[in-house]
Formats: structure tokens, C-alpha cells, sequence
């Protein structure tokens, strides 16, 4: 054990804090009763809570996978509230209808929802526990033809929209937890880009857990039609509570010929205290369907909260010509663990897939890639290129690489590289012999490791997150 | 060279360290004046490394006894980083490498800690790209080796080679220069014994940490120093180490060898 390579310490988790709203929420628990209160209170179309009791009735016969590489006490599912939201006026007409706690909560979180103070050139639908509370630029954005808004107001406005669409890319039955998502999911953003259309701003969502016994289950619908194109991002942060909240999302992603989808995730949901007690169980399935030709969705995460992080954000493609990315940054600390990676399934010729993942591991923590590349027999001259590098802090956290390469097709080529490397106490020393102090050299090999992850994100949220795993890791040597 | 009168910059005095519990350092003293240039030899296992260690701050190394000063003040108060901002340099004998870092951002980064310890001017990009350009020469690199990762996939050469580079950019009071020939073919060891040598001044001192004397015909020391079980047991002129590389390390560590040659 080395002397100088202390355990390290996360700076005190700045948006943990509580807002007192009062909420309406539904009994614990999970029944057929239970979804169809849900849907009854969303006054949801007949096809959406048929939607939903499928998905329930396939849930009731599944069970809870064990084969990622985490351990945590078992989840009582009769004991999560499913529904929560803050009570408020109904039917938002305008922004200033909005209860001024919730917007001092997410000015507090720097989201700026009030007219004046937005961030310029982002939209952002803010979402409180169950229900989204606000969407800015709402008309600028309708000028264009684009829908930005919460998916509950989409199932209004635009069912024949989700009735094509939701479900289409992860079916109800798909996994555990897509499967519960799908019987009860509350709120979550939808977004729809007509033909040939540029959107003409950063959309992004602002996720935020406020209930210490709801279970966040959010759904992201994003479609993107011929010749179109999105940059959407979400972000994520949720109070400090000494019990677990689960969070389950479901995002599917849809692009037709010639369309490109860019969805980039800053995800700094409550990890835990240093001794792991408390945080986010962070079970997300996220999927994209490159489903027309020279089409492209391109993933980009930075993971740095939650207590358990277990997500794939994957592609599937189907058109010919069409492109999948997946560039990830996953930071673990203290006792978090993360099994995250993704999937590309290449069906259409000449398909290319880039998958770029870097882990930093600290404290005692692990943190395990997990991808899939499947080549199938029609996917002729399909190319995938992945690079997945550990970083070690400290000699007590773990790093593993789990890749699965399934080829179908004699002319797909397939690269696959790996390295891991260390930032331990003679790395530091070197840094120090040349006046470097350790928090510096830190900042400066995890930047330089992150970089090309960070080069795929808007401007505004790389520098935000080049901040943030400087901020996760400050304090951890020395 | 041997200077009278000149300031004490380096004094140690019955040194002991150990690392893990394992005592290595068994009693070194040492002075080092302005102008000198010291070689402290001794065959594998000696301490000589270990020395070099200590002095710099490295945290494995536990300092049992004795006492360090530096210009006057106690090094075993400052932490390794501060030892280096002080003046304090020591060239790795095995530069580490570092991927993702550019090693022109990780020489700014340490040329402005000195600047901003010294009370100067912290240099933007393109002023300390000038500054480093100049540096450049003194080790014959060719600037494709900024851009690169600091160290990863030089040659051992390349890798001395950016060692004297930043002790160039650094101008240390102190220089300790751990087995920076080890491994060096003929034309590296010049050009870094060279290096070493221009950047040499009636100021600053050196302190040559080496197994063979090779290194002694391109930088002439003003001592030897020959370090055996954790203390320096013999010291002399440069002509100690012509007679080391003679007669091996055993006619001065071995005491009975000793006695023979009289």
C-alpha cells in the first residue's frame, strides 16, 4: 500500500441538497391498479395503458439480471413509489406559472429557466421526480417544425407520433428493467425533427430526482426524419440520501435516411457516500436505430455519479451506409461500481461502427466495459474500430474490459485495442520533482485521457465536464 | 570547478532512510558548494539511487535520521514538490512516461510553478514556445518531440534527452543526475554530457549519480565520492574514478583489498 496515494475523497457532492415542495404522490408499490392510477392520472389514450399492461404483464414473468459485475442488496420493487410529482397549477400556460421553488431549484443547479438568464442557443425541459415542470424556447423551436416538449404532452398532442414510434426500438419485453420502465414510466422528453431540418439549437433535458422514495422512470423518444438533424444532451443530479433511489430510463432513438442523431450524457446523479451507503442505482437501456441509409447516431457519455451505473447505449444498423459512435468517459470513486459499454449491431452493408471508452477507477471502486459488436451475415464490408482504455488511481479500485465480438460476415474487419494505465505514486513523483502539485498532474493526465471523449461534446459541456471529474477526483491524492 | 569561498548550497549530515522498513541509508554526509560537480559512484545496490531519492522527496523513502539543508534550509520539511520549485532537480533513470499529457504542456506547466514560486512571470503559450525552441538545442531534440506525450515511445536517449531539456528550462541550484548514461550509446552520452555541461555554472551545482566512469570523460567532476552499504566510504579527485574503473569497487569496499594495494 503505498503512503502517499491516500483513499480518495469526493468534494462534498454540491447538488445534494432537498427542495421542500410539496408532492402528490401514489402509494408505494406496483400493481395493475397501480398503472393504470398512472395513466389515469396522465389521462393517457387507451393504446398508451395498453402499452403500459403489456409491458407489465411481460415484467411479471422476467427476472432481475445478476450477470453484471455489481453486487447490492436486493431491490424491493412493492417498496418504490412510482409516481411523484410537485404539486402545482395544471396546464403550464407560460413559464411564469411555474412554482418559483422549482425554478430556484434548477437555477440552483444551473439550469436557468427564466426568460432572461437561459443558457443561449439550449433548450432545456426540466424534469422534477415524475414530471417535466418547464420546456424553454418551446415556440422558437415550433418556428422550424421542431417538437421539443415533455413526452405526457406528446402522448396528448402527437399519439399518432408515439404510437409509431415508442417501443420501436426497445420493445416493452426487451429487458427487466426497459420492461418496468415501460409499465410506468412518468415523464421524460420527446423530440421530433421534420424532414430535412437542422435543429436549430442544443436541446437538452435536465433530469432531477427530489423524492427519497420515488424511482425516476424516464422516457426519451427522439425521432429524427430524412435529412435531418439533433445535438441533444442530458444531464442528471439528485439530492444525497442515505437509502438507494432507482433510476430506470429508457431512450430510444430514431434515425431515418440521411439523419443524424448526437446524444451526449453528463451523468452526476448522487453516488453514495465514501462508504458507499446511499446513491443512485442508475439502470438505463438506451438504444438508437440507425434505420435509414447513411444515417448516424453517435453516443457520448461522461459517467461520473450514481451508486451502481449499468448502462449500454447501443446501435442498431439497419441502413445501408449508416454510422454508429459510442464515446464514453466513466468515473468511479470511493465504493461506486460501473458495468457500462455498448452495443453495435451492424444488419445494413457498409456499416461503420467507433466505439472509444475510457474508465478511471479510484478508491474502491469498479468500473467494468462491457460492449458487444455483432457483425450479421448481410452486413457486407462492415467496419468497427474500439479502443478501450483503463486508468487506475491508487492501487485499490478494479478495471475490466468484457468485449464480445460476434461475425457473421468474412469481409467485416473488426479492430479491437485496449490498454490500461496507472496514475499511482511514481507518476506523481515525477510530476512533483518538476514543481507540479498532485491535484494538478491529476487534472492534467485525466484531461489528456479524456480528451478524445471530451472533443465529441458541445463546447459549453466539455468544459463543464473537464470541471466536474476535476472536481470528483479533488482532494483524492496527496 | 572548485570555487573558494563559495556558498554551501547542498549540506547532509549522518543521513539515515530506509524504505519499508529496511534501512538503506546508513550515515551519508555530503557537502556541495556553488560550482561543484560531484560524482557519486559505488556498485549496484549502494545506495546511490536511493540517495538521489531522498533528496528529491520520494514518499517511499523514510528519512530515519540525520539532516538535509539546502541553501541554508531544512529540505525534509518541504514537500517533494516544493524541494523542486526551490531549486531541486533530479533526472530520472527512468523518466516515466506520461500518455495523454503533451510534453510541451507538462514543461510550461512546470516551468510557470517555478516562475510563480520565484515571484516572476508565468509564460503564455506561445512566449514559452519560443523559450523552449532556444532549449531545444542544448540536447539536439527536434521539436516533433514536444507534441508528443511526455516520454511515450522514446528511446531511452530521447527519454535522458528530455531530462536535460527540462533541467535546461528549470536552471535547478542543484542538479542530481541518477544514472542519466545508463543505456546511452556513444553519441547520446555526448550529446547529454554536453547538455549537462553548458548548463553548468559558477552558481549551480551537479551531482552525478553513476556506475561507470564513462560519463567522467565528457563531464569532469571536481569530487568522487564511492558509496558502499549505505555511506559514502571514499572520496577523492577525478582520478578516483580512472582508478575505479581500473580496478573495480573492491580494493575500496573491501578492506582487506584495501590493505593489499598498500
Amino acid at each position: 500500500m503505498t503512503a502517499s496515494v491516500r483513499t480518495l475523497v469526493n468534494q462534498p457532492y454540491k447538488y445534494g441538497f432537498i427542495t421542500d415542495i410539496e408532492s402528490e404522490a401514489i402509494p408505494r408499490g406496483l400493481s395493475e391498479d397501480v398503472i393504470r392510477l398512472i395513466s389515469a392520472k396522465k389521462n393517457e389514450p387507451e393504446f398508451m395503458l395498453e402499452f403500459r399492461l403489456r409491458a407489465y404483464r411481460h415484467w411479471l414473468k422476467m427476472t432481475e439480471p445478476t450477470w453484471q459485475r455489481a453486487t447490492y442488496p436486493a431491490i424491493d420493487y412493492q417498496n418504490i413509489v412510482y409516481y411523484s410529482a410537485p404539486k402545482q397549477q395544471e396546464k403550464l400556460g407560460s413559464l411564469d406559472e411555474v412554482d418559483p421553488t422549482l425554478l430556484d431549484t434548477f437555477e440552483k443547479l444551473g439550469i436557468p429557466l427564466s426568460e432572461q438568464k437561459r443558457l443561449t442557443n439550449v433548450a432545456v425541459d426540466a424534469i422534477f421526480d415524475s414530471v417535466s415542470v418547464a420546456t424553454t424556447f418551446k415556440e422558437k423551436l415550433a418556428e422550424e417544425g421542431v417538437i421539443f416538449c415533455s413526452i405526457s404532452e406528446a402522448v396528448q398532442k402527437y399519439p399518432d407520433l408515439i404510437q409509431k414510434y415508442l417501443g420501436s426500438v426497445v420493445p416493452v419485453g426487451d429487458n427487466f428493467y426497459a420492461a418496468l420502465n415501460s409499465a410506468v414510466f412518468s415523464d421524460g422528453s420527446f423530440v421530433y425533427i421534420p424532414k430535412n431540418t437542422r435543429c436549430p439549437m442544443e436541446l437538452s433535458t435536465y433530469f432531477r430526482i427530489n423524492n427519497g422514495d420515488s424511482g425516476q422512470f424516464e422516457r426519451t423518444l427522439i425521432v429524427a426524419e430524412e435529412g435531418s438533424s439533433v445535438s441533444y444532451l442530458e444531464g442528471c443530479t439528485a439530492p444525497m440520501f442515505d437509502t438507494n433511489q432507482l433510476h430506470a430510463a429508457v431512450v430510444e432513438l430514431v434515425a431515418l435516411d440521411n439523419a443524424e442523431i448526437k446524444y451526449s450524457t453528463v451523468q452526476n446523479w448522487f453516488a453514495g457516500d465514501e462508504n458507499g451507503k446511499g446513491g443512485i442505482y442508475n439502470f438505463v437501456t438506451k438504444r438508437g436505430l440507425c434505420q435509414g441509409v447513411n444515417s448516424k447516431i453517435s453516443w457520448t457519455q461522461v459517467e461520473t455519479g450514481s451508486a451502481i451505473t449499468w448502462k449500454y447505449p447501443s446501435c442498431v444498423l439497419v441502413g445501408d451506409n449508416s454510422v454508429g459512435e459510442f464515446y464514453s468517459v466513466a468515473l468511479t470513486n470511493n465504493r461506486q461500481q460501473a458495468d457500462t459499454g455498448t452495443k453495435m449491431v451492424h444488419v445494413g452493408k457498409n456499416t461503420r461502427s467507433t466505439i472509444v471508452s475510457k474508465g478511471i477507477s479510484a478508491g474502491r471502486s469498479e468500473n467494468s466495459y462491457r460492449g458487444l459488436v455483432k457483425i450479421g451475415p448481410k452486413a457486407d464490408g462492415a467496419r468497427n474500430y474500439s479502443q478501450c482504455d483503463s486508468m487506475l488511481i491508487g492501487d485499490t479500485a478494479g478495471a475490466n474490459t468484457f468485449p464480445y465480438i460476434q461475425v457473421q460476415n468474412n469481409s467485416a474487419k473488426v479492430e479491437h485495442e485496449a490498454s490500461t494505465s496507472k496514475i499511482g505514486e511514481d507518476q506523481l513523483f515525477y510530476f512533483a520533482q518538476r514543481g507540479i502539485s498532485a491535484e494538478d498532474a491529476v487534472s492534467m493526465m485525466i484531461s489528456g485521457f479524456c480528451r478524445d471523449v471530451f472533443n465529441q461534446l458541445p463546447m459549453e459541456f466539455a468544459v463543464e465536464a473537464d470541471r466536474l471529474l476535476s472536481l470528483k477526483l479533488e482532494g483524492s491524492v496527496g | 570547478m572548485i570555487v573558494e569561498n563559495s556558498e554551501v548550497i547542498l549540506s547532509v549530515k549522518d543521513l539515515t532512510a530506509s524504505v519499508e522498513g529496511t534501512p538503506i541509508l546508513k550515515g551519508v554526509s555530503l557537502d556541495v558548494k556553488a560550482g561543484e560537480i560531484h560524482a557519486i559512484m559505488g556498485p549496484n545496490g549502494s545506495g546511490k539511487s536511493t540517495f538521489s531519492k531522498v533528496l528529491a522527496g520520494h514518499p517511499s523513502y523514510e528519512v530515519t535520521g540525520g539532516e538535509i539543508r539546502f541553501k541554508g534550509e531544512n529540505l525534509l520539511e518541504l514537500e517533494p514538490e516544493e524541494r523542486a520549485r526551490t531549486g531541486v532537480f533530479l533526472a530520472f533513470q527512468y523518466p516515466l512516461e506520461i500518455p495523454g499529457v503533451s510534453n510541451l504542456d507538462f514543461l510550461r506547466v512546470a516551468y510557470n510553478s517555478r516562475q510563480k514560486h520565484k515571484g516572476l512571470e508565468e509564460l503564455d503559450a506561445f512566449d514559452f514556445d519560443e523559450l523552449v525552441q532556444e532549449k531545444l538545442d542544448i540536447v539536439k531534440m527536434n521539436a516533433s518531440f514536444l507534441n508528443r506525450s511526455v516520454n511515450e515511445g522514446f528511446s531511452g536517449g530521447e527519454k535522458k534527452r528530455n531530462e536535460i531539456l527540462q533541467m535546461a528550462l528549470l536552471e535547478p541550484t542543484l542538479a542530481i543526475l541518477d544514472e542519466t548514461d545508463s543505456g546511452l550509446d556513444i553519441d547520446a552520452l555526448k550529446i547529454v554530457a554536453n547538455g549537462v555541461t553548458q548548463l553548468t555554472t559558477p552558481e549551480n551545482a551537479v551531482i552525478l549519480i553513476t556506475h561507470y566512469q564513462r560519463l567522467l570523460n565528457y563531464i569532469q567532476p571536481d569530487y568522487v565520492h564511492v558509496m558502499e552499504g549505505g555511506r559514502i566510504v571514499t572520496t577523492g579527485g577525478k582520478e578516483l574514478a580512472l582508478e575505479l574503473e581500473e580496478r573495480g569497487y573492491e580494493w575500496v569496499t573491501e578492506p582487506e583489498a584495501t590493505e593489499a594495494r598498500v
